[in-house]
């Protein structure tokens, strides 16, 4: 059974984002919208999570978050792959259940 | 695939009920099922139809309206929490004694039983909020 995990706050504004992490394992997905977004900032202080988990979780961004924040594509960390509406349906499909962290 | 999804924020408060909008039109973009969207807490804002916001900026309120008459979608507003926030449909406005009605087009009033039933029959649940 994998799971995606949806965050929709900033790691700076909330603990969701940790938790998502620290809760997710291997072959799961984490997927930051709305102003999740913020924490896929390469020079951000949560990129070493990323950096540490993107090999047993897939990391993603939702673009059209991240351009409404002024997030630059080469501003976002390695490991982070950046995803349209229609990946989120994708991934939301792929996986068996979909976790928001509200 | 059947997704079901569930809304719990209201319009124009944080992004919930854009990023619900966007998500529900690319699956069926998709050719996936929307199952049904359900409205929860103050998710049931969405579902007035006195909303008149700037000329300029997004209607949501209309968004969702036309994406229920015209993709088929089954957009329901929670009882218990619309009542607490005056959104009513004709019956419910009677049963209440109020004067007015106001539940936007497309948009129905029902129980949590939707939700239930959503989360059984869907394949996945995807929930938007705050």
């Amino acid at each position: 059974m994998s799971t995606l995990h949806t965050v929709n706050k900033s790691p700076f504004e909330r603990g969701s984002m940790a938790s998502a992490f620290a809760h997710a394992v291997e072959g799961d997905a984490v997927l930051m919208i709305e102003d999740g977004v913020l924490g896929a900032r390469k020079t951000g202080a949560f990129s070493p999570t990323i950096t540490g988990r993107s090999g047993a979780v897939s990391i993603y961004a939702l673009g059209p978050d991240l351009a409404a924040r002024g997030v630059k594509a080469e501003d976002v960390a390695d490991g982070v792959t950046i995803v349209g509406y229609d990946g989120f349906v994708d991934l939301a499909a792929t996986h068996d259940r979909v976790c928001a962290w509200l | 695939m059947k997704f079901a999804v569930v809304v719990n924020e209201g319009p124009y408060t944080h992004q919930a009920s854009d990023s619900a909008l966007q998500f529900v039109k690319a699956a069926l973009d998709k050719g996936h099922e929307i199952f049904r969207v359900f409205f929860y807490h103050d998710g049931v804002n969405n579902g007035t139809r006195l909303t008149v916001p700037p000329q300029d900026d997004r209607n949501l309120q209309r968004a969702w309206s036309e994406i229920a008459l015209t993709r088929n979608v089954d957009l329901v507003v929670c009882i218990a929490a619309a009542q607490r926030r005056g959104i009513l449909d004709a019956n419910e406005a009677k049963r209440q004694g109020k004067d007015a009605d106001n539940i936007a087009p497309g948009f129905r009033i029902s129980g949590l039983g939707q939700l239930i039933e959503a989360g059984i029959e869907a394949d996945r649940v995807v929930v938007f909020g705050d």
